[in-house]
């Protein structure tokens, strides 16, 4: 950033502001091949890196200690549970009613008993990494790591084709998917394609990518806020960009609020998704 | 350093992961977790739910017993009530008739007490009234001849001494 650009003076242009590389896994223990490739004004990094830089990173530590953390808060909530229930167990029963009835029984119906585990462990997990985006130590939401946004669409992807061929068989389950009731023959070569795609391919694709887009836009729009408020406040000698800068610093509370929301909402919306694909999957009519 | 911003990285671009271990690492911490769930929190969560509906079930079932004991308790309260007015009708009624046997029989008894009494009074009186006419038969003789002798005994012009005479009779008489 040239000094006095657009015939602003800045104080101190070396200062690296909009450093988003925080989006990039770090290793925890890096080592010399990673730290070369990293210096300043070094190329690109190898193709094949040590496996220590890429299986041990923070963000990789960062999801480790959110499993970690999920099932340690279920123990805990249900460690000797009483039919009254004390505040702890409280707390987690409204939690586990959500999902168990919530979600489970309202979506999947009379089998959803089997069913509630996972949905117990995919809003949990979702909803404490995300967490982890407004939260200190980490301040980073491990789902904007597409990575593990792909690994749970994956796995709901498994999930829910395994329980429609387990119920009807793979040809019938293929059937009921693809060929609506009452559509006639002649339509069918524009309907199977589009079923097809929407049942089969775009559902793991539009579960993974709203949970990693979402985290990955609402964090950047609150970095963005905070350092581009800092930038204009400290590092601008003109009053005027001092103040939005101001304003940006205060906007970045509300953004904060709102991504502390949205990060609920997505892991809602994931497992509600999931229960709705399985049930659909079990369905006896398309 | 922005990943958005660096080469493509073939079809996927951006959204081909930094590394492969998020996809791998992301798929086996969920199956830690959902074997957590599975294995331990779920059934917690079960078991404690099944416990609290049965103890809810069973305070509904005892309080269901209570009102059953109570009501058989009113029925035959009921009942008893019922029983001991039919029983209290029914001794009022044996003891009127009995009252009236009872009366009945008194009335009789006390009939033919009085007849009995009258009857033997009668006998009696006839006996006595027979003694008496038997007694009278025997002694009015020797009285008329006991008398018929004072007299001659006595002055007859002397009215006094005969009015004596009569009176000493009489008195004899009664003393006899």
């Amino acid at each position: 950033m040239a000094n006095g650009t657009a015939g602003l003076t800045l104080l101190d242009s070396e200062v690296p502001v909009f450093d988003i590389s925080i989006f990039e896994s770090r290793p925890l223990f890096p080592s010399q091949t990673w730290l070369a490739c990293h210096e300043v004004g070094a190329g690109a990094c190898p193709a094949k890196m040590p496996w220590t830089d890429i299986w041990l990173t923070n963000h990789i530590a960062q999801a480790v200690i959110a499993a970690a953390l999920v099932i340690l808060f279920w123990l805990i909530v249900t460690h000797r549970p009483k039919i009254v229930p004390t505040r702890r167990q409280w707390a987690g029963e409204f939690l586990y009613n959500m999902l168990r009835n919530g979600i489970g029984r309202d979506i999947i119906g009379d089998n959803y008993h089997k069913y509630v585990p996972w949905l117990v462990a995919l809003f949990s997990f979702i909803v404490i990494n995300n967490l982890f985006g407004e939260t200190f130590v980490f301040m980073f939401p491990t789902f904007s790591k597409v990575g593990f946004a792909w690994a749970l669409a994956l796995l709901t992807w498994v999930l829910y084709n395994a329980v429609g061929i387990k119920t009807h068989g793979l040809r019938r389950y293929l059937k009921l998917q693809t060929i609506p009731d009452g559509v006639p023959k002649a339509l069918l070569i524009l309907v199977l394609p589009l079923e097809i795609l929407s049942n089969f391919i775009t559902r793991p694709i539009t579960l993974a990518l709203r949970l990693f887009a979402n985290m990955l836009a609402g964090h950047l729009l609150v970095v963005i806020f905070v350092t581009g408020g800092w930038f204009m406040l400290s590092q601008v000698k003109n009053l005027a960009i001092n103040a939005a800068g101001v304003v940006a610093l205060i906007m970045s509370f509300a953004i904060f609020a709102l991504e502390l929301f949205v990060g609920f909402l997505q892991a809602y919306i994931f497992t509600v998704l999931t229960a709705q694909y399985v049930s659909s999957a079990q369905a006896e009519a398309h | 350093m922005f990943p958005l911003e660096g080469p493509p990285t073939g079809p996927l671009g951006p959204l081909l992961p930094e590394h492969l271990s998020e996809f791998v690492v992301g798929i086996i911490l969920f199956f830690i977790i959902v074997l957590a769930a599975w294995k331990i929190v779920v059934p917690r969560f079960e078991k404690i739910y099944a416990e609290r509906s049965d103890a809810i079930s069973g305070e509904l079932d005892r309080a269901d017993q209570a009102q059953a004991a109570a009501r058989a308790a009113l029925a035959e309260y009921k009942n008893r009530l019922s029983t001991a007015e039919d029983e209290a009708a029914a001794i009022r009624e044996a003891a009127k008739v009995t009252g009236a046997q009872i009366h009945a029989e008194l009335a009789a008894k006390a009939e033919a007490e009085a007849d009995r009494i009258i009857a033997t009074a009668r006998v009696q009186v006839d006996a006595e009234k027979a003694q008496a006419m038997e007694s009278l038969r025997k002694d009015v003789g020797t009285m008329a001849t006991v008398l018929a002798g004072k007299i001659l005994e006595e002055s007859l012009d002397d009215d006094a001494r005969a009015m004596r005479t009569v009176d000493t009779f009489i008195a004899s008489l009664n003393q006899a």
